[in-house]
């Protein structure tokens, strides 16, 4: 079975385990944050599937959005609190809208992409907004989660939600490893480069981005539910434009080399910021803008380089192994 | 011989990057995040966590004044030198170790777990956005850790959220306060209001002012007919069209909790085009930029400051006492943020003097349906079995003396806690379209 899995699908496979145990042995606190992480590292990981392609996608927002409410608006209007439901609901919802704004989007590329993804989740922000029913600018609070009629408290509650938030960050990213070595994966590189040539090789550019975008989708609004249910509330914030330039943030920093790429930035990024808060509560924006630039100075393909500058030493040293995971 | 170690297997290659990096990670957090929260405990020192706005729109208006506040505040308790029965140093005996941190995160509940977990704090003062006290609330009941929301303004935090508690105390009145009694200083003036027209930002805290005000406005006088309902963007900045629809509507009242920037540029380029005189204009939260305005402020507004905050505040020695210190320091009068601060701490101070220590469980007891004088007044605890301050309010009509230059109210009126404020247990929109059942207004 391993060799039908990559590196990098061994390394998140290892890593699984690592995850979970890490939660009885650091601080509760820290937890918190490599809980919350992986939500939004989800996100993330949908912007950079499309980077693959050669499209940045300034309002993912929407889709994390999309999740959060579809699965609160569930738990709020049906009382329905099962953790299965919930997610299921927020998938379904993100996978007909970005099925159906795909037919729009896949017509787009470069900064048109970009505007046309903004303006998008703009109009949620602003229609949820103004809808006091879901109260508004404040949003509203979601349950605790149950499994399958089981409904655990306090501390039971915390770490069943973060093991299932780890299996299911875990196996998204494995998925979509094996979605970017794909013929599709490919062929979005190839859209990248160049993409009239693909389409003289008689492949169908449309459809290759129509399927990326709403994969994208898909994973967002995952992460947009896993994000939401530990934090037990959701507001219009999550479609915001500034919401959606923090994952293209993050993507750009992190790098797209490798699908874990995103999700070990977003924690690290989150953890530079709450250092940069306590160090200096009125002036922390200086120190993670400064984080931020040096970063872009000195790594210019993003955090993941560091790693896969040492891989090319070792095999331009003579070692040969091949690489497949990236 | 080099060539030999370095050629690994796959999985061994696996390993080295991506789980290395993971377990680094792990060992290298463990070990720098694990060990200081131990040797913090002093005896006289209480850590008090302070989360409002340090950036972001929200912070100019509400967090930066209320920061100010908190400093100028904590400065003067530790050393005692707060009037009136604060003339001690410190709370319960205990000194005021402040952290200081941004309400402008993606990631408040976390920011707050870390504040509980990492830093050690007794208890968190905080949060001026309603959407972080609807999030907030239910994690301190859940982290068992005493929080004062001090600002926020939604009346949902123990009506719908937490109606059961524990741990979280708001120490500043409810929105639903401000437009009713709004409401209530236009019918005690006798101004004509047949029909009435509302400019508010098109969010949460807006349109609850308008549903209140309009809600009690048809309650008071029923021949009251709404002309327009005006709810444009938050931060739009520019309010030509709204203007037009409320000049075209020709109301008798003009109603607006605008605050911030918007306040400032709705009262210029509104006044510019005469909507103060074929109206009568009510700004909920005027008070904040009547100072900075001026003579730009047309006279005969209606002003309040979302409480007896600032002008409306009544003349005691504590209130003198504050609004000297802090222009003193800072350079400005005080504007409600800072006295929702102030009161907050004085509250606590209250408490933990009461009981005569800085311990959580003490101060929850003796905070539980207190009342104690804050720059503004008297505040009770009376509402959500006494984790629920209520507090009378008061609303003036700006005049700007021309002699002295500076910005006045006049025909202050005060309204009592009990007239403006739902009594315990009752819903703010039910309580006002009942009829104000068991409100006390003489």
């Amino acid at each position: 079975m391993i060799k039908n899995l990559d590196r990098t699908e061994i390394g998140l496979l290892i890593a699984l385990p690592i995850l979970i145990i890490i939660a009885f042995i650091l601080p509760k606190w820290l937890v918190n944050y490599v809980h919350v992480s992986m939500g939004t590292g989800l996100v993330a990981l949908g912007v950079m599937i499309q980077m693959r392609a050669g499209l940045v996608s300034f309002g993912q927002g929407l889709y994390f959005c999309v999740g959060g409410y579809a699965a609160g608006m569930m738990a709020k209007f049906y009382g329905i609190t099962d953790f299965f439901v919930l997610l299921a609901v927020g998938i379904l919802a993100a996978l007909v809208l970005s099925a159906l704004l795909g037919f729009l989007l896949r017509r787009y590329r470069e900064i048109f992409f970009a505007m046309l993804s903004l303006a998008l989740s703009m109009i949620l922000f602003g229609m949820l907004s103004s809808v006091e029913e879901l109260g508004s600018t404040d949003g509203f609070n979601l349950p605790t989660a149950s499994y399958l009629g089981w409904s655990p408290t306090g501390e039971t509650a915390q770490l069943t939600l973060y093991t299932l938030t780890c299996i299911i960050a875990i196996g998204c990213a494995i998925a979509l490893n094996r979605f970017l070595k794909s013929p599709i994966g490919y062929i979005n590189e190839a859209i990248r480069e160049n993409e009239l040539r693909v389409e003289y090789l008689g492949t169908s550019a449309h459809k290759a981005v129509h399927i990326t975008y709403v994969l994208a989708a898909v994973v967002s609004a995952i992460g947009g539910v896993l994000w939401a249910l530990p934090l037990g509330h959701v507001d219009p914030e999550m479609t915001n434009w500034t919401t959606s330039g923090q994952f293209v943030f993050v993507s750009i920093l992190s790098g797209t080399g490798n699908i874990i790429a995103p999700m070990i930035g977003t924690f690290l990024l989150e953890i530079v910021r709450v250092y940069a808060v306590e160090i200096s509560p009125n002036t922390w924006q200086m120190i993670l803008g400064t984080v931020m630039l040096l970063t872009i100075i000195f790594l210019p393909k993003g955090l993941w380089s560091l790693i896969t500058r040492k891989k090319k030493a070792t095999r331009d040293d003579g070692a040969s192994a091949p690489i497949a995971g990236e | 011989m080099n060539n030999s170690v370095r050629k690994k297997a796959p999985f061994g290659a696996a390993l080295d990057n991506t789980t290395s990096l993971f377990a680094a990670a792990a060992i290298g957090l463990m070990t720098t995040f694990a060990a200081p929260s131990e040797a913090q405990a002093q005896d006289s020192s209480v850590k008090v966590g302070f989360v409002t706005f340090l950036s972001g729109s929200a912070a100019g208006p509400f967090g930066v004044p209320a920061r100010n506040a908190a400093e100028l505040m904590i400065e003067a308790i530790n050393a005692g030198a707060v009037p009136g029965p604060y003339n001690t140093a410190g709370i319960g005996g205990s000194m005021i170790d402040p952290i200081f941190v941004d309400e402008n995160s993606k990631q408040k509940n976390a920011d707050y777990l870390k504040l509980v977990e990492k830093d050690g704090v007794e208890m968190i003062i905080g949060y001026v956005s309603s959407g972080s006290c609807k999030a907030i609330a239910p994690e301190a009941e859940k982290a068992e850790r005493l929080t004062i929301l001090f600002d926020c303004g939604t009346p949902q935090i123990f009506e719908e959220i937490v109606t059961d508690p524990k741990y979280t105390f708001r120490t500043g009145g409810h929105a639903t306060m401000d437009s009713v009694a709004a409401a209530r200083y236009l019918v005690a003036t006798g101004a004509p209001a047949g029909t009435i027209a509302g400019i508010n930002q098109n969010y949460a805290f807006g349109q609850d002012n308008w549903r209140d005000f309009s809600g009690t406005m048809a309650q008071l006088s029923s021949d009251t007919e709404i002309a327009t309902e005006q709810f444009p963007k938050i931060h739009s900045g520019q309010y030509g069209s709204e203007i037009s629809a409320l000049l075209t509507s020709t109301p008798d009242v003009v109603h607006s909790s605008f605050w911030g920037g918007d306040l400032e540029a709705f009262i210029i380029q509104g006044s510019a085009r005469g909507i103060f005189e074929r109206s009568k204009v009510i700004l909920s939260a005027g008070e904040t930029a009547m100072h900075r305005l001026g003579a730009q402020m047309p006279d005969g507004t209606i002003i309040g400051a979302r409480g007896p905050h600032g002008d409306l505040a009544p003349d005691s020695e504590l209130n003198s006492w504050f609004r000297k210190a802090y222009f003193d320091r800072f350079g400005t009068l005080p504007t409600y943020p800072s006295y929702k601060m102030a009161q907050a701490l004085l509250g606590v101070k209250a408490a933990a003097d009461k009981a005569g220590s800085s311990d959580q469980d003490a101060i929850i007891g003796a905070l539980t349906g207190l009342e104690w004088e804050g720059p503004s007044g008297t505040v009770s605890m009376a509402l959500a079995n006494g984790h629920q301050a209520i507090q009378g309010t008061a609303y003036g009509t700006y005049k700007y003396d021309k002699d002295t230059s500076s910005a006045t109210l006049v025909d202050i009126i005060h309204f009592p806690a009990e007239c403006v404020n739902p009594p315990a247990g009752a819903n703010s929109i039910d309580w006002i379209n009942g009829g104000f059942e068991g409100a006390k207004c003489d």
